[in-house]
């Protein structure tokens, strides 16, 4: 675990987000003027469901330190089913990464729906308070400077 | 001659049948892939223990699927693939003829899909106990210590695609790691796009997996990567009760979902 | 050929040196499961337990991935930074088996064929071979059928073959080689004249390469012995990237944002991918096809053009295929068909 700078450290974060709960919920956030952590960058999906385990590698691969995923709660997806088979998926890619050693705790998974700005700013604060404990995602720095033939150690 | 080869002379002297699909000696003892043509050559055929390779990639090969008069020597590995791919609609009911073996030896001819399915209901799905070994092996270790096993693991991958091209589950005509606009896998086999190259196999595979180990086997590096699907594998039977290869008509994990799917870690 | 003798704690004090001395030593590692050429740092990571390593000494001069350069975009402006060739090491080689030596030889003439291959050429020149004969062969060593032995000298510059006694009778193959030895004099001994022909493996000559090379041009349009022949192959990688004597490479531009490199990387004939068009159109579009092309290139192509055949007999392809395609026999089935 990385303690060190852990107080200096800000943590690059991307949050996938779907258009139709978490994007307007997060509007709300603004409109409500409630304050929250600015480290994140949000990426706006028609639907959880559309978010490909890929674009998460990606993120990663880009140097995120921590991600965030968030959609409209179950029984409430735009398209009826989209959040549900996203649960699925994540159930599977989570545990994977766990095997391979990813420390799961970089992802946070939330339901914040269109009417739950305060929800969101919560979400993205204690997200962002934990990938700062968390520390730097070194170890996949480690790859991504292999991955550009620069001397590693 | 033993039974096997005089059934599959039979059934090539009927002429019903033209194609037997099976085993053969290979180099140094190894068994190997077998293609019988000629009711002559049908002593080439063997079915031992050495044959534990799946072979069920061969049955939509371009050259031979549309051939309706074929027929394969199954073992329990290629049985399941069968199953899985009758799902998934990649073979046909009647296109082929299978050969399984019962416990005594004894040939079991399986025409159709619903026998199929019968027989492998009959047989051991799960993982043998030195690959449970390996998986329980790996779960206990460390967060740091299992990224570092990985990590090694990841480096030594030549991106040859042999675990794929062998994987009878990993039939997409074009796979995502030939998809360039935009280049989800990276060409160059570094480690972090090796890792990538992997998770994604795996996450391709999750509720697909029969846990035949036949990528892991078919890897020139002996990368133990039939671990990440069979990770895949027994979550999906975990979380979903699916099991991939017991079911001709079953919906993929993946594919569908449960209002009540049960997780423990979203906000 | 000039012979010396070297004697098993002084191959220690050559090797310790040699690392001292910063060059990068590359040999044969037992690492996890397998045997393979690894940087090492100390004498003691050295195995010489294996009939060839999984992967070919060709990676010392043909990395699976070598960056060509980078570049960088910035307010519309590009700057480039050029491959540095000072950054290859001076390298010594050892433990290389006599096939794999010999390999360069075809590799060499690939990339040196209408346009020198500067890097390449580079790293194998700041690279010194020291080959090993072979004590053993198993079932797909094959060799001796393809103008090769396991005590051949060619392609090594120096050559090392043990003794009974753990002692190595070395001889002196190149100028390189001479060099080396001249740099480190003092570990060399006299030449005790051991027969070396008894040492060696003893590796049956099955066919000749010769009668491939007569045979195979006729077959070329025999659409139907090509895919009998390959019906059991799956279409991977594997053979090609293991082949000392492979020589076909992609090249990847890979970025972030406007940042990146270019790479070359290893490509195989033998995938689908290798051959197809933008149009859709697939001139290779079935395995026969692929696996003719491979035949071809190793047994007419490389002949012809480049006086060299692309086999050393090496057996890595089949013993890497996970469908035990036994190049050898595909071999004899061409001059017996
Ligand atoms: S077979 Fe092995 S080396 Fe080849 S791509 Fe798969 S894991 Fe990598
Ligand atoms: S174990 Fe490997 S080869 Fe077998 S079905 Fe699973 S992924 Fe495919
Ligand atoms: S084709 Fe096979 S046997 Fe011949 S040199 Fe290449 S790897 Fe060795
Ligand atoms: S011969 Fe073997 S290693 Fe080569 S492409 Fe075919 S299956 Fe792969």
């Amino acid at each position: 675990m990385e303690t060190n700078n852990t107080n200096s450290f800000e943590p690059k974060v991307v949050a996938f987000v779907c258009n139709w709960c978490t994007y307007a919920g997060a509007d709300l956030t603004g409109t409500s003027r409630i304050k929250y952590a600015t480290n994140v960058k949000i990426i706006r999906f028609p639907c959880t469901g559309r978010i490909d385990f890929m674009l998460l590698m990606k993120a990663f691969a880009n140097g995120a330190d921590g991600i965030i995923i968030s959609g409209c709660h179950p029984n409430d997806c735009h398209y009826t089913s989209g959040n549900f088979h996203a649960r699925r998926r994540w159930m599977i890619f989570r545990n994977l990464l766990d095997f391979i050693g990813m420390d799961v705790n970089r992802i946070v998974f939330s339901w914040v729906s269109a009417a739950e700005g305060a929800k969101w700013a919560e979400v993205v604060n204690e997200s962002v308070d934990q990938f700062r404990q968390l520390g730097p995602a070194t170890a996949y720095q480690k790859l991504i400077k292999n991955s550009e033939f620069q001397e590693v150690e | 001659m033993n039974n096997l080869q005089q059934k599959a002379q039979q059934l090539l002297e009927s002429g019903n049948y033209g194609l037997i699909v099976g085993y053969e000696k290979g180099t140094s003892g190894k068994a190997r892939p077998v293609f019988i043509r000629k009711a002559e050559h049908a002593s080439k055929l063997i079915f031992d223990e050495s044959c534990d390779q799946n072979i069920a990639v061969y049955l939509y090969r371009q050259e031979i699927k549309h051939d309706k008069k074929k027929v394969i020597v199954a073992n329990h590995h290629t049985l399941k693939s069968i199953v899985e791919l009758a799902a998934e609609n990649q073979v046909f009911d009647g296109d082929f003829m299978v050969l399984a073996f019962a416990e005594n030896g004894d040939i079991i001819e399986l025409n159709t899909f619903k026998e199929i399915e019968k027989h492998v209901a009959t047989l051991y799905h799960g993982l043998t106990e030195a690959e449970a070994a390996m998986m329980k092996k790996i779960e206990d270790m460390s967060l740091e210590d299992r990224w570092a096993f990985w990590e090694n693991e990841f480096s030594k991958c030549i991106k040859c695609y042999a675990c794929r091209a062998s994987c009878p589950m990993c039939y997409c005509p074009t796979c995502t790691v030939e998809i360039n606009q935009p280049q989800w896998i990276s060409v160059p086999s570094h480690t972090l796009g090796n890792l990538e190259w992997h998770v994604m196999r795996a996450m391709h595979l999750a509720g697909r997996c029969v846990t035949c180990g036949q990528c892991g086997k078919a890897c020139p590096l002996e990368l133990p990567i039939q671990l990440l699907t069979y990770k895949v594998a027994l979550d999906s039977k975990q979380f979903f009760d699916s099991v991939a290869g017991t079911s001709i008509c079953a919906d993929n994990a993946l594919a569908i979902y449960k209002p009540e799917d049960h997780e423990n870690f979203i906000r | 050929m000039e012979r010396k003798l070297l004697t098993k704690d002084s191959y220690r004090s050559l090797i310790t040196k040699l690392i001292g001395q910063n060059y990068q030593v590359v040999a044969p590692v037992k690492k996890d499961t397998m045997i393979d050429f690894l940087k090492i740092s100390s004498f003691d990571e050295i195995t010489e337990d294996y009939i060839v390593t999984v992967s070919s000494a060709k990676t010392v001069a043909f990395p699976r991935n070598e960056k060509l350069f980078d570049y960088e975009k910035q307010n519309k402006k590009l700057t480039q930074q050029d491959y540095d060739f000072d950054s290859i090491p001076q390298s010594v080689l050892i433990g290389v088996r006599p096939c794999d030596a010999f390999g360069f030889h075809s590799l060499s003439s690939i990339f040196c064929w209408d346009s020198i291959d500067k890097i390449y050429t580079t790293r194998l020149e700041r690279t010194t071979i020291i080959g090993l004969s072979c004590n053993k062969a198993d079932d797909y060593c094959f060799c001796t059928s393809a103008k090769g032995s396991p005590g051949s000298t060619a392609g090594s510059d120096i050559l090392l073959t043990k003794m009974t006694d753990g002692n190595y009778i070395v001889e002196i193959v190149t100028e390189k080689g001479a060099k080396l030895v001249a740099d480190f004099s003092d570990l060399f001994t006299a030449d005790g004249g051991a027969d070396k022909e008894s040492l060696l493996a003893k590796v049956a000559a099955n066919f000749s390469v010769d009668d491939v090379l007569a045979k195979i041009n006729s077959k070329f349009e025999d659409e139907a012995f090509w895919t009998e022949q390959a019906m059991r192959c799956i279409g991977c990688g594997a053979c090609a990237y293991v082949c000392p004597t492979c020589a076909c490479f992609d090249i990847q531009d890979e970025s972030h944002g406007g940042k990146g490199h270019r790479v070359r990387c290893w490509d195989s004939c033998g995938l689908s991918l290798f051959t197809l068009h933008t149009s859709g159109h697939n001139p290779r579009e079935n395995q026969g096809q692929r696996w003719r092309q491979r035949l071809m290139h190793k047994f007419s192509y490389m002949p012809d053009r480049l006086n060299t055949i692309g086999c050393v007999g090496c057996g890595r392809c089949s013993r890497a295929c996970p469908v035990d395609m036994n190049i050898a026999e595909h071999c004899m089935s061409i001059i017996e068909n």
